[in-house]
């Protein structure tokens, strides 16, 4: 056997552990969720029976509840996604730029982002309560409204509410990595274009935002996928209500399945959000494998 | 390039305190609530500092025999729970994860490609999508309830995670280190324990960090695998004072301070492992 044979042999051994485990917790269920999607299989019975086909997707893409979810997921992934990253580019800016106290900043925005979702969740519900929030008090006490307004009873305001709390636990992510990928941009670089007399906001558009195109698009990509798929905060804060108003995809996936006890469909549904969860992970493949520098 | 004009140092100088403000608010709130009496938390109009500061709360959930409700009595055992879950996961991950990320940031891994695109996958894809067969064969094996269960699966997603992030640490490792090892006939396995794990050590600490928070963070898996006091995990408990105790407002905030505390001593403790974590996850070292 040549030293290379024994090499790659060797680095077999080394990844079996991880592939054995990893076939077993994540490529078999992904592989018998996509059978079980063709099934009527339910919750009290456990045994995958009745092949029913398409219908279970079929029954979805005519479903008018579907589609909403849908809807509203992609509302709630967009508005998240795309508040977090411009207040975490903000944010990150601000802290590049040296402000007074910006370790003290930095070291803040640690604190959301490690407080346990559930909390985070549980949190905010407890400042939006109707009787007795905080949010209430303060909007009351400060004269900005007459009566306290019961926040969680408004299906469209509701989705908002839980985003800002999302927003509240994420922004510090996007502003810590996007931070990181500023701190390491040659102040030389900037300092050219003043020469050459590119204003402040010049030298942002054309010099910095260019250079952190890799970051952005990794951090749009990990925050996409994560908001596609909220569940947690959803569950705390107003379990799916009111009137199916924050009803995300997870959570109608967690209705059907653990709910009305219809593994089949559920199974058709949790496939839908992997092949989009799997789309979106080529693409942030694609962004990292350019910018590896060996294969 | 320090030419700030004063406008734009009170621009800044308000900014920060804006965000400061977002940040603490929430956050002083959960720590109020909890050392409040329920009586001051429900008056009107509220006072921000309650007049009556208390630690019953804390002592009602943490000293035997106190407990007003039953998830707060149970409370303390979620917490263990919680660890138990949290620190085999993270062990688990250390260890088959070292081996995983070592062929692939050093060794001729035949489809390394494949396996990396692999590992991405699995990492990214979303528990939703997994838990449907894992919740048949548990329940078939009588296996819910059990911390075990909750183990293996968050392996889903810890493990890949793991191995990303410590391929990415070890690929920081200087080779000449290596050669040196290798040379003196040092095996694979004994490069790997006597050279890259003591070099990449920070990597490591990083590493178990996330994993724990992921692990202690987990909410999905351990609502639909564990619904009573022998797996429970700390999430679970913390979502049930929101349903059926409605109004155990004071309990759910002393336990939501519970339960972030670990993770935030943590993430505060190694601060500066925090930032590089991140970026090693997120964008490859």
């Amino acid at each position: 056997m040549t030293l290379r044979q024994r090499e790659v042999l060797a680095s077999l051994g080394f990844v079996l552990p991880s592939i054995l485990i990893i076939a077993a917790v994540s490529v078999f269920p992904i592989v018998a969720t996509f059978v079980l999607s063709f099934t009527e299989t339910k919750i009290a019975e456990l045994v995958p029976r009745d092949f029913v086909g398409l219908s279970n997707y079929a029954g979805y893409l005519s479903n008018a509840t579907f589609w909403d979810t849908i809807g509203r997921t992609s509302y709630f992934t967009f508005v998240s996604v795309g508040v977090e990253l411009l207040l975490g580019l903000a944010i990150a800016v601000l802290i590049q730029s040296h402000p007074p106290g910006w370790r003290f900043l930095r070291l803040s925005l640690i604190i959301p982002w490690a407080v346990p979702t559930i909390v985070n969740g549980a949190l905010w519900r407890w400042i939006y309560n109707a009787d007795y929030g905080a949010l209430n008090a303060l909007l009351v006490q400060s004269g900005l409204v007459e009566r306290y307004i019961p926040w969680l009873t408004r299906p469209f305001l509701s989705l908002n509410l839980v985003i800002l709390a999302d927003i509240w636990h994420s922004v510090p992510f996007v502003a810590l990595i996007l931070q990181a990928a500023l701190a390491t941009i040659p102040d030389e670089l900037e300092e050219a274009a003043a020469v050459d007399g590119a204003t402040a906001w010049q030298r942002f558009l054309h010099v910095r935002l260019p250079l952190l195109r890799a970051a952005i698009l990794v951090v749009l990509v990990i925050r996409t996928v994560e908001a596609f798929r909220v569940f947690d905060i959803v569950y705390v804060i107003t379990q799916g209500g009111p009137a199916f108003g924050t009803v995300t995809i997870s959570y109608l996936t967690y209705l059907e399945t653990f709910s009305y006890g219809n593994l089949g469909k559920g199974s058709s549904l949790s496939f839908l959000i992997s092949i989009f969860t799997l789309i979106m992970a080529l693409f942030y493949f694609r962004i990292f494998y350019r910018s590896e520098p060996r294969s | 390039m320090k030419r700030t004009t004063p406008l734009q140092r009170i621009l800044k100088l308000v900014f920060t305190i804006l965000v400061l403000l977002f940040i603490y608010a929430p956050v002083a709130w959960l720590l109020i609530s909890s050392i409040s009496t329920r009586a001051d938390l429900l008056a009107k109009p509220l006072r921000w500092i309650p007049p009556n500061l208390t630690f019953q709360n804390y002592r009602d959930i943490l000293l035997p025999g106190t407990a007003v409700s039953e998830v707060a009595a149970t409370f303390k055992r979620t917490l263990l729970n919680s660890f138990i879950v949290a620190g085999s996961t993270t062990l688990i991950c250390l260890s088959v994860g070292s081996l995983a990320a070592y062929a692939l940031a050093r060794l001729q891994l035949p489809f390394r490609r494949f396996y990396l695109v692999g590992i991405l996958a699995t990492r990214m894809i979303p528990e939703v999508s997994l838990v449907i067969p894992l919740y048949i064969i548990a329940a078939r094996a009588g296996m819910i309830n059990n911390p075990i269960t909750l183990i293996i699966t968050y392996l889903s997603f810890a493990l890949p995670f793991a191995i990303w992030m410590l391929a990415a640490f070890f690929e920081t490792v200087p080779r000449e280190l290596e050669d040196a090892a290798t040379i003196d006939g040092t095996t694979r396995l004994g490069t790997l324990f006597r050279v890259i794990l003591p070099v990449a050590a920070p990597g490591l600490v990083s590493t178990a960090i996330f994993t724990f928070l992921l692990a202690w963070d987990e909410f999905f898996f351990a609502l639909i695998f564990t619904s009573t006091i022998e797996a429970k995990t700390v999430p679970v408990a913390i979502a049930e004072f929101t349903g059926r105790y409605a109004v155990d407002i004071t309990a759910m905030m002393t336990g939501g301070v519970l339960a972030a505390l670990p993770p935030l001593l943590l993430a505060l403790l190694f601060q500066r492992y925090i930032v590089s974590g991140l970026v090693a996850g997120a964008v490859k070292g």
